[in-house]
């Protein structure tokens, strides 16, 4: 009963909140509703008993991937609307169209998924971050290994981009514009 | 071991315990102004607030008239509404981050009060098995407050409060992570009950004694995590007048205090559960009177480590985060887990 309740307040949330990033034309209403829905998916992970996974959604998609979005809002002046571009009324169309059928198919899988079988059942009396760490190092080794060389790729190009002139601090150098005029 | 049953958790021992700890840490963040204004001014030589009632214990109350009586103003460019949500924010995520942390110990309503006799109160209102992770994410999702703060209110200041939020906060998360990750490892489990029933052999069993490295990058992060003095970069006044917020007043300026109090508490909180032995038994003094001394303890580290040091510079603090003390974390995970293998 409360799951329920829970549930559909959740949805009808998350939906909303999605709605009025996609439709608002200033950037921090989009952003901050970006946020809040991410917190609220991870409120379906709760519902479904996989606190562990729900706590990841926390940490990755609200502390780290969201706050660096808002890091590059700061560019922007957000506090004014931004005008939109449509370029190609085609383009709108395809999507539109595809966002469509991806609706009928979401709600037609309750039909085509009845018999599904797990193919790796919990495990009764292992708790939530064991079962993921089992099925992370037996069945998804390789898609695991794989996506952390990945990381170490990234990483590795990350710092080689930024850092050309990482051994002198901006900081203590005297600024080039007041040494200009000092000079002039 | 022994088994002991407890009562079964009812919704409204929740519903109470969160009350609780709404109404009790919210008084408690403002009495700790007052603590840190004494303890400042006693470090300092001074003698602090002394006017209001004795020993200026009533500057509290003044505090408050003045914040709830201010005029609230919203600026005229800013964005109102993200305006007027962000202190509510940064106030939300701390308690939330504190209902899955024990604060109190359990204890059952007494049979003679009327409606609310006999339930039992739990000591912490969601006991979740992943239980730091939660509170690690909650204060992660905190940023939000000072960010939103600072991009909503169309002032310079504002933007270079919140541009420092994000940095600060995003470097230092992965400290705290890395530091907490070796105890987690010792331990095998992720929540707080388990931390500290493996402490439960008295002072020599302190987690503190085999990871003395993660207590210290814990306390060190969770300063910066608090926005708390040598790393106040935020809210710094010599360089950002009052950072992410500068153009609040009032009680939203109130919510984001009350906020940092909070997370202060929560800090602390997981300081004496993780590493300091939690709510065990000393010797004859109680297991709830054990951990109340452990949190003052470590709230009035933060109040010493104020008067002691001065601030760093931005640069230097990502310094010491990414070249100093992200590289000590992980070389400390790496000689937990060869030493758990040996």
């Amino acid at each position: 009963m409360y799951e329920q309740i829970a549930f559909y307040l959740f949805s009808a949330l998350t939906v909303g909140l999605f709605m009025v990033t996609v439709l608002s034309k200033n950037i921090l209403y989009s952003m901050t509703s970006l946020a809040a829905g991410m917190v609220l998916i991870s409120g379906f992970f709760f519902l479904l008993g996989a606190d562990f996974l729900g706590v990841v959604q926390l940490i990755v998609y609200v502390g780290a991937v969201m706050a660096l979005y808002a890091f590059a809002m700061m560019f922007f002046d957000a506090t004014r609307d931004i005008k939109e571009k449509n370029t190609s009324s085609a383009l709108v169309f395809l999507l539109g169209g595809m966002a469509a059928l991806l609706l009928v198919v979401v709600f037609a899988a309750p039909i085509m998924g009845e018999n599904i079988q797990a193919s790796y059942p919990v495990i009764e009396g292992v708790g939530n971050a064991e079962s993921v760490g089992m099925v992370l190092f037996t069945k998804y080794l390789v898609p695991f290994e794989v996506a952390a060389v990945m990381l170490l790729v990234a990483m590795i190009a990350g710092i080689i981009l930024a850092g050309k002139k990482m051994d002198h601090s901006l900081t203590t150098v005297d600024d080039p514009i007041n040494v200009q005029e000092e000079t002039k | 071991m022994e088994v002991t049953v407890l009562p079964e958790v009812t919704w409204l021992g929740v519903v109470i315990k969160a009350v609780i700890i709404l109404a009790i840490i919210s008084a408690i963040a403002g009495f700790g102004t007052y603590l840190e204004r004494k303890v400042l001014a006693f470090m300092q030589r001074r003698l602090g607030p002394m006017h209001v009632g004795p020993y200026g214990l009533l500057q509290i109350l003044a505090d408050g008239i003045k914040l709830f009586t201010k005029e609230d103003i919203v600026p005229q460019n800013a964005n109102k509404l993200i305006f007027q949500v962000a202190p509510a924010i940064t106030a939300a995520t701390a308690f939330i981050a504190l209902s899955a942390v024990p604060v109190f110990p359990d204890f059952t309503i007494p049979e003679f009060i009327p409606l609310l006799g006999g339930t039992f109160v739990p000591s912490m209102a969601a006991d979740l098995n992943i239980g730091v992770l939660f509170i690690l994410g909650m204060m992660a999702a905190g940023l939000y407050g000072p960010l939103l703060a600072g991009m909503a209110q169309a002032n310079k200041w504002g933007i270079l409060g919140s541009a420092r939020t994000a940095i600060q906060f995003l470097s230092y998360e992965v400290v705290t992570g890395l530091s907490i990750l070796a105890p987690i490892m010792l331990v095998g489990s992720l929540s707080l009950i388990e931390f500290n029933d493996y402490q439960a052999g008295g002072i020599g069993s302190w987690m503190m004694w085999q990871q003395p490295v993660a207590l210290i990058l814990f306390l060190i992060a969770g300063f910066a995590e608090t926005n708390r003095t040598p790393f106040d970069l935020l809210e710094h006044e010599a360089e950002v007048v009052s950072g992410y917020a500068t153009e609040y007043s009032g009680m939203r300026w109130g919510m984001f205090f009350i906020g940092e109090y909070a997370n202060m508490i929560t800090i602390s909180v997981l300081a004496a559960v993780i590493f300091a032995g939690g709510y065990n038994d000393l010797g004859f003094l109680a297991g709830w009177f054990v951990i109340i001394l452990k949190i003052a303890f470590f709230f009035f580290l933060m109040l010493w480590v104020r008067a002691a040091w001065p601030h760093v510079r931005p640069d230097q603090l990502m310094w010491l985060c990414w070249k100093v003390l992200m590289p000590i974390a992980v070389i400390n995970v790496v000689i937990t887990g060869f030493v758990m293998m040996a």
